[in-house]
């Protein structure tokens, strides 16, 4: 592997990291081997498509061209839970609901994310009544939930940031190992903007 | 399917003849005709209708009364505990009837109208799933929108709301479950 | 959790899905191979005499969804195929039932919009306007409502409309394999929704339209948003137009498909687009006009073959029909007040 030829001049591989490759610490021959799976998990997580109600709609818009999650290699809707990565729990979940929602999940190979989409998933919303589970904690373990009826697409693609951010960081799957419990992370909503989107990025 | 429970309909002034049509007991409600028909009179009245032009069944529905037994009914109707609607639609006259039909809390029973309007068959399990209301000779009557080992019916006045009271976990970050994201 | 997730699972809707053929009775098989009214009962029973329980190599039964990507989420269809003919098919709903009934049930009617809204939420605010308007019936208001207010909801429901039905031909153009067209029909929802948040604040569920009037007025520069709108729309429904209408591979996948013919679709109770793509010329909005539709121009418009592709062309024209209305509703919209402040 060719060493940069002198100060402030970068080698042809430096550069492609640098630029190409933004979120890279290490190049490829420091990097220890699980940073570089981690780093490679988060960017191309695939969401399973689990749209539900109104949250659904909100998430279909952002994968639209305006919002453009292909930006974050996230435009691959998966309908098999089997290539699927994230799954994104968009909009209430009834109680017929519920077992279908944890076999897709328990279909899905790990390593596994879960992103809950809205107030109804994270907490049964304005709907406290019998038919809507309360908290879809209750049925898979959720990683990060995104806050809004409907949450903006801006909010949305700050959760799918911030679980990139807690992927590449790699102690998530640990945790999960250990307990079984998702990250339990919640981020704050995010008003919708004029064009052109404003688009906070999760911390890294 | 819209609980219209509540509704204090204000009746037209009794005239010396009771209207009727099809020999039910018209009533005129908001510019509205409303046809008050016994469980006996439920299908023939219906299959008149449909035969007048009545061509469409826009909705079937049912109301618990059971919080409200005093409502306003015109004469000679004895309110009982449900009552099952049904919404008619002529579009050759511009028209619309609803029929009211008074069912009694202890025998829930009234006949299906699937063999004159094949559409209500969604909507007759539906008032079956929801208010326990059975409709005999339908052709497939299981639950439609709850699980099918469901327990009780979820529209009757009697069954709770099922609210649980909200638990909301701490959103602090001294929260002990939670991660943060790394700095 | 995981006794929560054992109890869930306990739950079966086996009942509620498609049976052998043998075990049922002549009208639920009729039901279920879709001919209700095509064929008589003892033809029927005869279909189901025939291949009664048929070996397995000759049709397979199918549970297609819930989680399915053509069913987006909430239906399930239970399908009897042979080869890639359906025999027969049962659709098992209920996987989004959200008990609004029972939680209307407590609320007051100005909270009640909040309810409504989401019940269907690709046109929250047509819900909102079917509620508001029995409402303000049962109130005895509905002839209080300001002028104002009326063609203020006039112009929402017919902008929402629009968005709709864009939204159903993106997702229509999806799940047939166009997927450009589902960006494009996004892209151009995206314009709509764009102007409802400058309205109502959000970019759905607005719960905008209440008893007795709208929420609030129309922020500065509206005219001038909406007329942007309907530039900027218009060409490109004919780029769709070029897209879709014409295109062979379009055309082969929907036309045919789906016949649902006009004495079908009255009995069983079929309205808007499906109505009228089987032929009836039937629209509220001029049969029985509510608000100021009477005083309007526009075209109803119907199909004639009743299939997949008339339903999909009334809604690209009725996108233009309302973009008609929105313009006139632009010309007449009158000043004063936007809700009753007496009562
Ligand atoms: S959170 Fe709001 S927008 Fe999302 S599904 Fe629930 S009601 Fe609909």
């Amino acid at each position: 592997m060719s060493k940069p030829n002198g100060p402030g001049e970068k080698s042809f591989v430096q550069g492609l990291l640098d630029d190409g490759m933004g979120g890279l610490q290490h190049n490829a021959i420091t990097a220890r081997i699980e940073d570089l799976v981690n780093w490679a998990r988060a960017r191309s997580s695939w969401p399973a498509n689990f749209g539900l109600a109104c949250c659904a709609i909100e998430m279909m818009a952002t994968g639209g061209a305006h919002y453009d999650l292909a930006r974050f290699g996230m435009e691959v809707f998966r309908a098999s839970p089997r290539q699927a990565d994230i799954m994104i729990v968009a909009g209430r979940v009834s109680q017929k609901m519920a077992p279908v929602l944890r076999q897709v999940y328990d279909q899905m190979m790990e390593p596994k994310w879960v992103i809950s989409m809205g107030v109804c998933a994270s907490s049964g919303g304005m709907f406290n009544n019998y038919a809507i589970v309360q908290g879809v904690d209750q049925v898979v373990p959720v990683d990060v939930y995104a806050p809004g009826c409907p949450p903006t697409p801006e909010t949305l693609i700050h959760a799918i940031e911030t679980l990139h951010g807690l992927i590449e960081n790699g102690q998530l799957l640990k945790r999960r190992a250990q307990t079984g419990a998702g990250a339990d992370v919640h981020v704050e909503a995010v008003p919708a903007g004029d064009a052109p989107v404003q688009v906070l990025l999760g911390t890294r | 399917m819209t609980d219209t429970s509540e509704e204090h309909q204000p009746e037209v002034a009794a005239p010396a003849e009771p209207p009727t049509m099809y020999g039910a007991r018209r009533a005129d409600v908001y510019g509205q005709i409303v046809l008050h028909v016994t469980r006996e009179q439920y299908v023939p009245v219906i299959k008149q209708l449909l035969d007048d032009g009545h061509e469409m069944c826009i909705d079937l529905t049912a109301v618990d009364y059971l919080a409200f037994p005093t409502r306003t009914l015109p004469d000679g109707i004895v309110a009982e505990r449900f009552e099952i609607i049904v919404n008619l639609l002529s579009m050759g006259a511009r028209r619309r009837v609803r029929l009211r039909v008074q069912v009694p809390g202890d025998d829930p029973v009234v006949p299906t109208l699937f063999d004159l309007y094949p559409g209500t068959e969604a909507f007759e399990r539906e008032v079956y799933d929801m208010f326990g209301i059975t409709f005999t000779d339908h052709p497939d009557l299981t639950r439609i929108l709850m699980p099918e080992d469901w327990e009780g019916y979820p529209l009757r006045k009697d069954y709770e709301v099922g609210e649980i009271p909200v638990q909301f976990t701490s959103p602090n970050p001294g929260h002990a479950d939670r991660m943060e994201p790394r700095p | 959790m995981t006794a929560i997730v054992d109890t869930i699972r306990g739950g079966s809707d086996a009942p509620q899905g498609l049976k052998a053929r043998s075990e049922l009775t002549a009208r639920e098989l009729m039901r279920e191979v879709g001919s209700v009214l095509r064929m008589s009962e003892a033809d029927v029973a005869k279909l189901g005499e025939i291949p009664v329980d048929p070996s397995e190599d000759q049709t397979m039964i199918i549970n297609m969804g819930p989680q399915h990507p053509s069913t987006h989420g909430v239906l399930r269809l239970m399908l009897e195929l042979q080869g890639e003919t359906v025999l027969r098919c049962k659709p098992i709903i209920g996987y989004l039932h959200t008990g609004m009934e029972k939680t209307g049930e407590t609320l007051t009617y100005m909270q009640g919009g909040t309810n409504v809204t989401r019940i269907d939420y690709v046109s929250p605010l047509n819900n909102e306007l079917v509620f508001s308007l029995a409402v303000e019936k049962l109130l005895g208001i509905e002839d209080d409502i300001p002028e104002r207010a009326v063609w203020m909801r006039m112009l929402l429901s017919e902008l929402n409309r629009m968005s709709s039905h864009l939204l159903f031909l993106a997702t229509n153009g999806m799940d047939l394999g166009a997927v450009s067209m589902m960006i494009y029909g996004w892209r151009e929802r995206e314009e709509v929704l764009r102007f409802f948040q400058k309205v109502t604040g959000l970019r759905m569920n607005h719960n905008f339209i209440r008893p007795g009037g709208v929420a609030a007025d129309l922020p500065a520069g509206w005219r001038d948003d909406i007329l942007r709108l309907l530039d900027l729309i218009a060409p490109r429904l004919d780029e769709y137009d070029t897209l879709m209408t014409g295109q062979p591979i379009w055309r082969e996948r929907l036309q045919g498909v789906g016949v649902v013919t006009a004495q079908e679709a009255i009995a069983l109770g079929a309205t808007g687009p499906i109505l009228r793509g089987a032929g009836v010329p039937w629209d509220l909005r001029r049969d029985q006009p509510y608000l100021r539709y009477s005083e309007l121009d526009f075209d109803v418009i119907v199909g004639s073959y009743g299939d997949a592709f008339d339903r999909y062309a009334i809604r690209l024209n009725e996108v233009r029909e309302s973009m008609k209305l929105v313009g006139q509703i632009l010309d007449r919209m009158p000043g004063g007040i936007y809700r009753i402040q007496d009562k």
